[in-house]
C-alpha cells in the first residue's frame, strides 16, 4: 500500500488502465439515462480507477490525481448538491425532490426533470467516488511505522 | 469430549432442520417471471394491476428519460437515493472521525 | 440453455463461499470473497436485473476487495482459529 509497487511493468499498466477506467465512469454517469448505470455505479468506476493508482504508486506520490485533504470536503459537497436540489424546489414552492415545479423559461415539464436527474446523478456520483476515497486513505494512512514487512502482523 | 461431540450433533441437526425449511419454503414459492404470480396481481394505488406497472407506464412522459431504472432512483424514489448517498457519506465521515491521524502527530 | 449457466454459476458460489470460509490465509479469503460477489453479479444479470447487476460487480467485486486488502495490511494476515 504504502510501499508502492517495484515492477515497471504494473505501473504503466495501471496508469493506461485507470484513464480507460475513468472514461467509462463518466460515461456511464453521464448515459445513465439511455443504459444502465447512474451517479452510484458511475463514483464507484471513478473511485476504482483512482484506487488503482493509489495502491500501484503508493499514496504519498498520487496526491495529484486526488488529493486527501478535498477529498472529505468535495464528498459533503457532492451531498449538499444532492440534497440543495431539493431545498431549491422547497422555495418554487414543489415538494421536496419534484424537479417538474420549478419554472425554467422555454422548457417542458418533462425535460425540466431530466436535467433535475441530471443534476442529482453527477451530485451522487462526486460524494461516491470522494466519499471512498477518503475511505481508503484514513484506512492506509497510518500504516508507515509499520515496516516495509507489514502483511505479517504488524500491530503498530 | 463427550459434551463437545454432542453439541456438535446439536448444531449439525439445527442446521439440517433450517435447510430443510428453507428447501421447502422456496419450492413453495412462485416460479420467478410468473406473471399470475400474487406480486403482479395487486391493484395499486392509481388503479392498475402490479406493484410497479404505473412507473413503467408513464415513466417516459414524466421525464422523457428512456431508462426507467434511473427514473424510478432519480425522481420517483429519490429519497431512498439521498439515505444511499448519506450513509455512504457517513462511513467516509467515521473513518475519518476514528482513524485520520493529524499531521503533527505523524510526523 | 439458461438453467445450465444457472446451475454452473450457482455450483461457483458455493465454492468460492466454502473457499474464502475455509481459508487460513486471510489474503486467500478476500480474493475469494471478490469472486463470490463477482459471481452474485453474474447471477442477477443472468435473472434480468442488469442494474443491481452492475452495482454489484462494481462495488462487491472492486471496492469491497480493495477494501478488505487494506484491512487486512492494517491489521494480521493469519487467522487464528
Amino acid at each position: 500500500m504504502t510501499n508502492p509497487s517495484q515492477s515497471l511493468i504494473i505501473k504503466m499498466v495501471s496508469r493506461t488502465l485507470a484513464t480507460f477506467i475513468q472514461v467509462f465512469g463518466i460515461y456511464v454517469i453521464i448515459h445513465g439515462h439511455y443504459s444502465p448505470g447512474g451517479g452510484f455505479q458511475g463514483g464507484a468506476l471513478l473511485a476504482a480507477g483512482i484506487l488503482l493508482i493509489r495502491m500501484t504508486e503508493g499514496r504519498e506520490e498520487s496526491q495529484p490525481t486526488l488529493a486527501t485533504a478535498i477529498a472529505t470536503p468535495l464528498a459533503s459537497l457532492g451531498a449538499v448538491i444532492f440534497a440543495g436540489l431539493g431545498v431549491v424546489i422547497l422555495f418554487f414552492g414543489g415538494n421536496y425532490m419534484d424537479y417538474g415545479a420549478v419554472p425554467v423559461p422555454g422548457m417542458e415539464v418533462p425535460v425540466v426533470r431530466y436535467y433535475g436527474i441530471l443534476i442529482v446523478e453527477v451530485g451522487i456520483g462526486l460524494a461516491v467516488m470522494t466519499g471512498l476515497v477518503s475511505i481508503f486513505d484514513d484506512m492506509v494512512r497510518t500504516n508507515r511505522q509499520s515496516g516495509p514487512d507489514m502483511g505479517r502482523g504488524g500491530m503498530s | 469430549m463427550d459434551m463437545s461431540k454432542g453439541k456438535k450433533i446439536l448444531g449439525f441437526l439445527s442446521l439440517l432442520s433450517l435447510t430443510i425449511l428453507l428447501l421447502v419454503a422456496v419450492d413453495s414459492l412462485p416460479k420467478r417471471g410468473l406473471p399470475d404470480a400474487p406480486a403482479h396481481q395487486v391493484i395499486n394505488a392509481a388503479g392498475n394491476t402490479g406493484a410497479g406497472a404505473y412507473f413503467i407506464q408513464s415513466a417516459y412522459e414524466d421525464a422523457a428519460t428512456p431508462n426507467m431504472v434511473t427514473v424510478v432512483l432519480g425522481d420517483y424514489r429519490s429519497f431512498d437515493t439521498l439515505g444511499e448517498v448519506v450513509v455512504v457519506f457517513a462511513a467516509a465521515i467515521a473513518c475519518y472521525l476514528i482513524l485520520r491521524r493529524r499531521e503533527d502527530e505523524e510526523k | 440453455m439458461n438453467w445450465v449457466l444457472e446451475i454452473f454459476l450457482d455450483i461457483l458460489l458455493l465454492t468460492t463461499a466454502i473457499v474464502a470460509l475455509q481459508a487460513k490465509d486471510l489474503m486467500t479469503s478476500a480474493v475469494a470473497t471478490a469472486a463470490f460477489g463477482f459471481t452474485v453479479a453474474l447471477l442477477f444479470i443472468s435473472m434480468g436485473a442488469i442494474d443491481v447487476g452492475f452495482t454489484e460487480a462494481v462495488v462487491g467485486a472492486g471496492i469491497v476487495g480493495v477494501f478488505f486488502v487494506a484491512a487486512i495490511y492494517r491489521t494480521t494476515r493469519k487467522t487464528k482459529d
